[in-house]
């Protein structure tokens, strides 16, 4: 064999070619980086902030409500005092609004664990900016067929393992620096940040971030490498997305929906990506079901790799 | 090793279990020549390649390049081609320079040398002043020389060029063919090619195989075949009606007459010489010729011969068809 030939020993030489590639085409088209940015702020504005859930149950909005059966007379008179006891309507008025002052943040903490919405959606953006992210990883694949570039790097010795990963690894990358964004920009935009917080939990955010992605990244990548249409793709991710996105705690508690989407919410992979960040960040840390919830992440992106990384490796050895 | 570079024994492809795309081809390519598969759309040309390029396996039969089997050392086989696709492959967001780097990437070059190939294979074509610019502001030839120099990085010994002048104009075309024979030169390449166009096939291939419907209907040099003819080609018609082959056929030197639709076409030896008798022939019997063609046989004829009436442009399917219509309006954008 003559000395051009046989290079790298290594199995994974063109998989940082092919990673880093994309990465290049993303931070080189500095709109589609904007985009990226500026989507979740979009979302995190006029989602988590304009929908004031913890305004609602707030004390001013309370007094307008007639609660019926209780009525407040000029004078209340007890019966069993002999004589009359007269508690002036101001008073009473003044005790009620007490009464309800605390009502909102109570009831924002019984439901949704945080004291504001805000809070509580934010975390949930970075679920759903990772969810888009991969959804439309395997699209670039479509393309990648399409132009051609994929039947000329199957010609090249890089390993077909390295084709595939490196998509999966350039969604789950930019995911992870999306979520960095969102995170950092929600804490600016006033996430309160649990007691159990410390700067090393963004490590296990990362790592269920990396999870989740590998496993769903596998299965849209070999969704795309199957349909040779880009158009076929765009209406897998448009019909799922949204089960996917609202059958799941990321913008609301999962206790408060009707039995059958509980059921689909409580097998949803998004759900668990997104109760792993809330406890790391602004939900009081509960050991046990963390664990519980890495555990189903692990075995999500075990079991949906594999197929997803079969498939693949078939179509591409075919 | 033997004096063949490519074999192909028994090659065949099936798709979907029915569309046989290359059904049982025998060929082989001698070192350091240029062999072209010259066929019209959806003759199996480009499975065929793909299939020596280690892209699709066969479904039957076999084909080594350079003594590696193509379907059991892949890998080997990979190492030491060159591939330069139909479609721009080049990433349209990065330089040139950079598209050239990525591919050296992939065979696993280390960055040192890949950088002084780079840079010398990019000045080879003609591309150093544009190196650095991104690849979306390059015209279609230059998209090609791009391709060509991502072909050679790795040093191959067998380059392989599928339909290397589609959607170029006709200088851009001949320049390219400058390209491709220049590059065979300096690195004393094999090159196998596939091509549509007959005056590419003629320009440039040492010799040539004519596939259609999947199979190889004849191999031999540009001139080989144009002399397999017999001669040259009378192309004629005449103002009446009646099939006059019979009496053309008494004419001395002709050959071979075909009706084709009121068009006749005559082969014949010394073609100057004959077309006056047939005139002349036809006359006496009371027939005008309203029109009369001479021509020497060129591939196109040869490509007649063997192939049918004319270019066929079935499409190998909807996709491939898209491919080649995005190739075509990149290259002229």
């Amino acid at each position: 064999m003559s000395e051009t030939n046989g290079y790298s020993k290594s199995k994974l030489h063109g998989l940082w070619a092919l990673t880093n590639r994309e990465l290049k085409k993303w931070l080189k088209e500095p709109i589609l980086l904007f985009m990226a940015v500026l989507q979740p702020v979009l979302w995190m504005g006029l989602f988590g902030k304009a929908m004031n859930l913890g305004g609602m149950f707030s004390s001013s909005n309370f007094g307008n409500i007639n609660i019926p059966g209780i009525t407040f007379p000029g004078n209340y008179v007890i019966p069993p005092v002999s004589g009359n006891i007269t508690i002036p309507s101001a008073l009473l008025s003044q005790i009620s609004q007490q009464m309800f002052a605390n009502i909102g943040p109570n009831v924002m903490q019984n439901i949704f664990g945080v004291k504001d919405y805000f809070s509580y959606m934010s975390v949930g953006m970075i679920s759903f900016i990772v969810m888009f992210t991969t959804m439309f990883s395997g699209m670039s694949m479509v393309w990648d067929r399409r132009l051609g570039f994929l039947n000329k790097v199957l010609s090249t010795p890089v390993s077909r393992g390295a084709i595939i990963f490196s998509k999966v690894l350039n969604a789950t990358l930019r995911a992870m620096f999306q979520a960095t964004i969102i995170l950092t920009l929600a804490v600016i935009f006033g996430l309160q940040v649990s007691s159990t917080f410390n700067v090393l939990n963004i490590l296990g955010v990362y790592a269920a971030i990396f999870l989740l992605c590998v496993g769903l990244s596998s299965v849209f990548l070999a969704l795309a490498l199957r349909s040779t249409k880009q158009e076929t793709q765009m209406a897998i991710v448009n019909l799922i997305n949204l089960p996917l996105m609202f059958a799941s705690n990321t913008f609301f508690p999962i206790s408060m929906m009707p039995d059958w989407i509980q059921a689909i919410a409580r097998v949803n992979p998004i759900s668990y990506l997104t109760d792993v960040i809330r406890q790391l960040t602004v939900l009081p840390l509960n050991a046990s079901s963390l664990m519980f919830d890495f555990t189903y992440l692990v075995i999500f992106a075990a079991v949906f790799s594999v197929i997803g990384i079969t498939l693949s490796w078939r179509y591409l050895t075919k | 090793m033997t004096d063949e570079v490519i074999k192909a024994e028994g090659l065949t492809r099936v798709f979907n279990k029915s569309l046989v795309a290359v059904n049982h081809v025998n060929f082989g390519v001698k070192n350091g020549e240029i062999f072209g598969f010259l066929g019209p759309n959806g003759a199996g040309k480009t499975t065929t390649i793909n299939m020596l390029i280690t892209v699709l396996k066969p479904t039957e039969g076999r084909a080594s390049v350079l003594g590696f089997d193509i379907a059991k050392q892949d890998n080997n086989v990979r190492n030491v081609i060159g591939v330069v696709p139909q479609e721009y492959t080049a990433d349209e967001d990065l330089t040139g320079l950079e598209n050239v780097l990525l591919c050296s990437d992939l065979y696993g070059i280390p960055r040192k040398i890949a950088k002084e190939r780079a840079i010398e294979l990019l000045k080879l074509v003609e591309l150093t002043d544009f190196k650095d610019k991104k690849v979306e502001t390059y015209s279609g030839g230059m998209r090609r020389r791009l391709e060509l120099a991502c072909g050679l990085i790795n040093r191959p010994k067998v380059l392989f060029l599928d339909e290397p002048t589609l959607g170029l104009d006709v200088q851009t075309r001949v320049a390219s063919w400058d390209y491709i024979r220049k590059l065979k030169k300096e690195f004393g390449m094999t090159l196998f090619m596939t091509t549509h166009y007959l005056e590419e096939a003629d320009a440039l291939c040492d010799r040539v195989a004519i596939i259609d419907h999947g199979k190889i209907v004849v191999v031999g040099t540009p001139e080989e075949l144009k002399h397999s003819l017999g001669g040259d080609i009378i192309t004629l018609r005449i103002k009446e009606d009646p099939d006059v082959s019979e009496l053309i056929r008494t004419v001395e030197h002709v050959k071979d007459v075909k009706n084709e639709d009121g068009s006749y076409r005559i082969k014949a030896e010394y073609g100057e010489v004959t077309a006056p008798l047939i005139i002349e022939a036809l006359r006496r019997k009371g027939y005008t010729v309203t029109k009369l063609m001479l021509t020497e046989p060129t591939l196109n004829e040869v490509y007649l011969e063997y192939t049918g009436k004319s270019m066929r442009d079935a499409e190998e399917s909807r996709e491939a068809f898209r491919a080649q219509r995005m190739t075509m309006w990149r290259a002229r954008h």
